[in-house]
């Protein structure tokens, strides 16, 4: 250990007090426990939603389309229009799929970064609790509504276009803003007061190793990411676009002039473009994402109570995984399910790793509860 | 609070209201009307091609694709200034960590905000125009942003001193 490392009381297990914006059910604690509970329950759903959901949706969307291009080749119109209403479907129980995973994940790291920025808040302890668990709520319901959206459908509804499911999805969205603004009305009055007192937060004092290690490992993660979409907006992104344009037209005129060779060549080249853009795009999301987590993580270290061997062992892996699922999604279009397997495992390779360190503040909030703290 | 710190945490949290307040008005007056042009426009097509009328296919199929350009955009932009927000943010919170000078701290904060403003806007302007003014401003951003990243991530990996 260093020199630097060992006068910091941040590192390894020892546990320090910060009893006052760490206490039982604080603010601090749920937004922290709450938030890396939803970023994990995300991260689980989208594991099954890639392995049982995204793969047998795409190739239905495929043969949906596949169905309207025989239809029109078939000069049969009224089957172009069943079948695009099909693929209208599929995408809608594809994006609200999506859209779960996506909301959950990141309104966790909201609740993450509103952790940290608590103690810069001029709020009541009470007044922050309520607003954490308003957020919270909200934070759960949006993303489960969402998904609910395709199985309800307008059921019930008082509403011709709009079903239950999509308006307590909306409610939970509006609990999260109203929370949001409380959050930041305590903010910009802390800013606004002339008579502010320094904030001194252990969290973001500590320098530990492990923190120093996902702080820059995040960095790196988002700054490849950006590379990554550098280069894909330079080098792929005009000519996807304009392939895109050019595969339905030729499937277009192919259907027009009964050329049935054309079409079939067409819709697999399509899906193949399908394929390179869904994995490129999964791929820069991501790293990026994966990256903001740990940097976010990284703050939170002096509060996983576990030997500073293992938090340096977790952070590895962690950041492991946050690079490999990446790159298995862009070796997906060339390795198949082998690939697609590595991703699904990499993803779980980051869920243990936060398991493990979200165990390690459970510890050090039972060893804070119990007057142990040092 | 140091004025590197305090640049990054206002700008970031001014970047993301005006991302959400953009992504608020493209759902409430944009977005669905996108959605039903790329999709009729797509379906219009084929049943032209079904009805053996190349003209009206093709002619679709051109408005799909115009469509579908500024839709891919505006999404981005977005999603872009929000969640370029955010890093900005979690950066600027551990800003005391990096073993820079405070004048180089306020230069990356500025570079680093810049880029993420810049970027974004490089982009939503190739919706007006696709000369190369919007293009060049997307790739200067997109620079600044590199540069800007690459430093906070050796600066956070550097040992402090003692």
């Amino acid at each position: 250990m260093s020199s630097s490392q060992g006068a910091m009381p941040l590192e390894s297990d020892t546990v320090f007090v910060q009893s006052q914006t760490f206490a039982p059910l604080s603010a601090r604690r749920l937004l922290l426990l709450g938030g890396m509970g939803l970023i994990l329950v995300g991260m689980i759903f989208g594991d099954i939603f890639a392995v049982f959901v995204l793969h047998q949706n795409a190739a239905r969307v495929g043969a949906s389309l596949a169905a309207a291009s025989h239809a029109a080749l078939g000069g049969d119109s009224a089957a172009v229009v069943k079948n695009f209403q099909n693929v209208g479907s599929f995408l809608e129980n594809r994006g609200t799929k999506v859209d779960t995973h996506v909301h959950i994940i990141a309104f966790g790291y909201v609740a993450l970064m509103l952790a940290l920025l608590v103690p810069w808040m001029t709020l009541s302890a009470t007044t922050k609790k309520r607003l954490a668990w308003l957020l919270l709520c909200g934070a759960g319901l949006l993303p489960l509504c969402v998904f609910l959206i395709h199985y309800v459908g307008l059921a019930y509804s008082p509403l011709q276009a709009i079903g239950w499911a999509s308006i307590f999805a909306d409610l939970g969205g509006l609990l999260v803003i109203v929370a949001l603004a409380g959050f930041l009305y305590g903010l910009v009055k802390r800013f606004l007061s002339a008579e502010r007192a320094p904030v001194e937060d252990e969290l973001l004092a500590g320098s530990s190793a492990t923190g120093r290690s996902l702080l820059a490992g995040g960095s790196f993660l988002v700054l490849l990411g950006f590379l990554h979409g550098t280069y894909y907006a330079a080098v792929d992104l005009y000519r996807h676009e304009a392939l895109d344009y050019a595969i339905l037209s030729q499937i277009s005129v192919g259907a027009a002039g009964e050329n049935t060779t054309a079409v079939e060549s067409a819709l697999a080249a399509y899906g193949r473009l399908q394929g390179d853009k869904a994995v490129n795009i999964a791929a820069h999301a991501h790293i990026i994402e994966f990256g903001l987590l740990a940097m976010l993580l990284a703050y939170f270290q002096p509060y996983v109570n576990l030997r500073a061997a293992w938090k340096q062992r977790w952070a590895v892996v962690l950041l492991l995984g946050s690079v490999l699922l990446p790159v298995c999604v862009l070796l997906e279009l060339n390795y198949g399910l082998v690939a697609g397997g590595l991703a699904d495992i990499a993803g779980l390779l980051v869920i243990v790793a936060m398991l493990a360190m979200w165990i390690g503040i459970l510890r050090y909030t039972g060893k804070l509860d119990a007057g142990g703290a040092t | 609070m140091s004025g590197a710190r305090r640049l990054l945490l206002t700008g970031g949290i001014v970047l993301a209201l005006w991302g959400m307040s953009y992504g608020l008005w493209y759902a409430v007056f944009a977005e669905h009307q996108a959605l039903e042009e790329i999709g009729s426009s797509l379906a219009r097509g084929f049943s032209g091609a079904a009805a053996r009328n190349i003209a009206l296919a093709e002619a679709s199929l051109r408005q799909y694709q115009q469509a579908k350009y500024v839709y891919d955009r505006q999404v981005d932009v977005h999603g872009h200034w929000i969640g370029l927000a955010m890093v900005l943010v979690v950066a600027g919170i551990g800003l005391d960590r990096l073993a820079f000078s405070e004048r180089i701290k306020m230069l990356l904060s500025v570079t680093a905000l810049l880029g993420s403003f810049l970027f974004p806007l490089g982009v939503l302007l190739q919706t007006l125009n696709r000369g190369n003014g919007p293009r060049a401003v997307a790739i200067l951003g997109s620079a600044l942003i590199i540069a800007a990243l690459g430093t906070f991530a050796l600066g956070f990996a550097r040992k402090p001193a003692a």
